[in-house]
């Protein structure tokens, strides 16, 4: 039997609209389902990337003393399915295409005409670790504009002998520090790793560093594949 | 308006605690009952979303870990140890850091809001240890691992606990600087000097994930401890006679 006149709980309802604020924390039972999930991190990522692009000094440098380079012998081999894919380095030309005013096959030597920068900058990979190494080579800002790069183009794409393939943002890769880098510790590049040409961006992770160029594409639309890692879910932009 | 019917309780003649509002409820015919509103809606928010988001970074961050279980050199590699896949979330590297990413945002979107509004409110005079709780430090000790007689109570949190939130604040706030720093140690060079390099770091940031577990199971036993209401606070804001009010009901109900 109801008691008409017993008087409201207060109390009771105060408690009641204070649990109703707090039904925002119910979105997270979104996570059970595996399509608000992916959509959830895609976003996710996509904002870190944003951040991290907004985030980014387009002359900001890092370099450090010889006494902090790691021996030759200490810096990494990485790659992704073969160390060496055997490229000719005798026949061996950089296919330049896209928005350039001069497309075309490009040496060694040609590169190497351009101002060689010398840097002992650091390495750091995805999975954690980091070493800081000597790189030689050509700044790609210099090489973009030698071969007449389109100055409203949006992306550098890259393809590799062993069928990596990167892209990169254009505020990082014209960075004073971003190399077409030829050279390790005053030698050569060897095949282990990247043998003749490849990129070298103190500002990128490891994963963006492209070995055993190919080709280098401006472009303002990117391919349907990004890049190796960043079509299975690594972030695109990588930037440190 | 609601602020009409509250008032601001002078709770202790010797704590500050004019931010708090106590408010009489009636519940029955008979009964009316003093609640504090300890626990403002931001503040819950923030408390469920530090144990979502921590939970979430914790486990992917042992999923990233996993890559390469070393504070030290590549080459050669020394794996420290190895996280049992039970802890670890994201399946491999690139789907930890897509858990990672997305839900540091959360942390440290909460943690600010959170922060922002305990300094506007004065509420943070709750929670923050203040040099003046430094002597109740070790009766509080005493009491709860001498079996001593519990001090009198004056304010929500005894000096013990605000040490022990102030200090999980602290480690919430190095694990989102930390964090920060390893994911931009270029952009934020700076930064990366004064905690001494990207390698200690490292060693920073997951010591600051060991800290806020290490204030978990403490905080679960003090929970469990002290009942259902204290627990329901943390839901629904509201406190029901909480033990540090000793002045009469009659001033708490009156005001403009």
């Amino acid at each position: 039997m109801a008691d008409e006149n017993k008087p409201q709980n207060e109390l009771r309802s105060a408690r009641r609209r204070e649990l109703l604020k707090m039904s925002p924390l119910l979105l997270a039972g979104g996570l059970l389902f595996p399509r608000v999930r992916s959509a959830l991190l895609e976003g996710g990522l996509g904002f870190s990337d944003r951040a991290s692009a907004a985030l980014f000094n387009r002359n900001g440098k890092l370099t450090f003393s010889d006494a902090e380079v790691v021996p030759f012998s200490k810096f990494p081999y990485n790659y992704f399915n073969v160390l060496d894919p055997e490229v000719d380095l005798e026949q061996w030309t950089l296919t330049v295409e896209g928005d350039v005013a001069r497309p075309g096959e490009y040496k060694l030597s040609q590169i190497m005409a351009l101002p060689k920068v010398s840097q002992n900058t650091r390495h750091v990979c995805v999975e954690g670790w980091d070493v800081i190494g000597n790189f030689g080579g050509t700044r790609m800002g210099d090489f973009l504009r030698s071969v007449g790069a389109s100055t409203s183009a949006r992306f550098v794409e890259v393809e590799c002998s062993d069928d990596y393939y990167e892209s990169i943002d254009m505020e990082s890769a014209p960075h004073p520090q971003s190399l077409l880098c030829y050279e390790m510790y005053g030698k050569p590049l060897d095949r282990g790793h990247g043998a003749p040409l490849r990129l070298q961006m103190p500002t990128k992770l490891g994963y963006k560093q492209a070995k055993y160029l190919e080709t280098l594409r401006v472009t303002s639309v990117l391919k349907a594949k990004r890049g190796y890692w960043e079509d299975q879910g690594y972030s695109w932009f990588g930037g440190l | 308006m609601r602020n009409a019917q509250t008032a601001k309780a002078k709770v202790s003649s010797e704590r500050n605690l004019s931010h708090l509002r106590v408010k009489s409820f009636v519940v029955t015919s008979r009964e009316k009952v003093r609640a504090v509103y300890e626990h403002p809606t931001i503040v819950r928010l923030a408390h469920w979303m530090a144990a979502i988001t921590i939970v979430v970074l914790s486990m992917s961050g042992l999923q990233i870990f996993r890559a390469f279980p070393s504070f030290g050199s590549k080459v050669p590699q020394h794996t420290l140890f190895v996280p049992p896949a039970g802890v670890r979330l994201g399946g491999w590297l690139g789907g930890a850091l897509q858990w990672h990413f997305t839900f540091m945002w959360l942390f440290i979107g909460s943690g600010i809001a959170y922060v922002l509004y305990e300094f506007l409110t004065g509420h943070y005079r709750t929670v923050l240890f203040h040099m003046r709780d430094i002597p109740g430090v070790w009766p509080m000790v005493k009491h709860y691992f001498f079996f001593a007689k519990k001090p009198k109570e004056f304010e929500p949190y005894n000096p013990l606990q605000k040490l022990a939130y102030t200090t999980a604040l602290f480690l919430g706030a190095l694990s989102m600087i930390t964090g920060l720093v390893l994911y931009k140690p270029v952009q934020l060079k700076y930064v990366a000097f004064l905690l001494g390099g990207f390698h200690l770091t490292r060693i920073w940031h997951f010591a600051a994930m060991c800290g806020l577990w290490a204030f978990l199971p403490g905080h679960l036993l003090m929970v469990a401890i002290h009942g259902w209401d204290n627990f329901a606070s943390m839901v629904f804001g509201w406190t029901k006679e909480p033990q540090y009010i000793h002045e009469p009901d009659a001033d708490a109900d009156h005001g403009e």
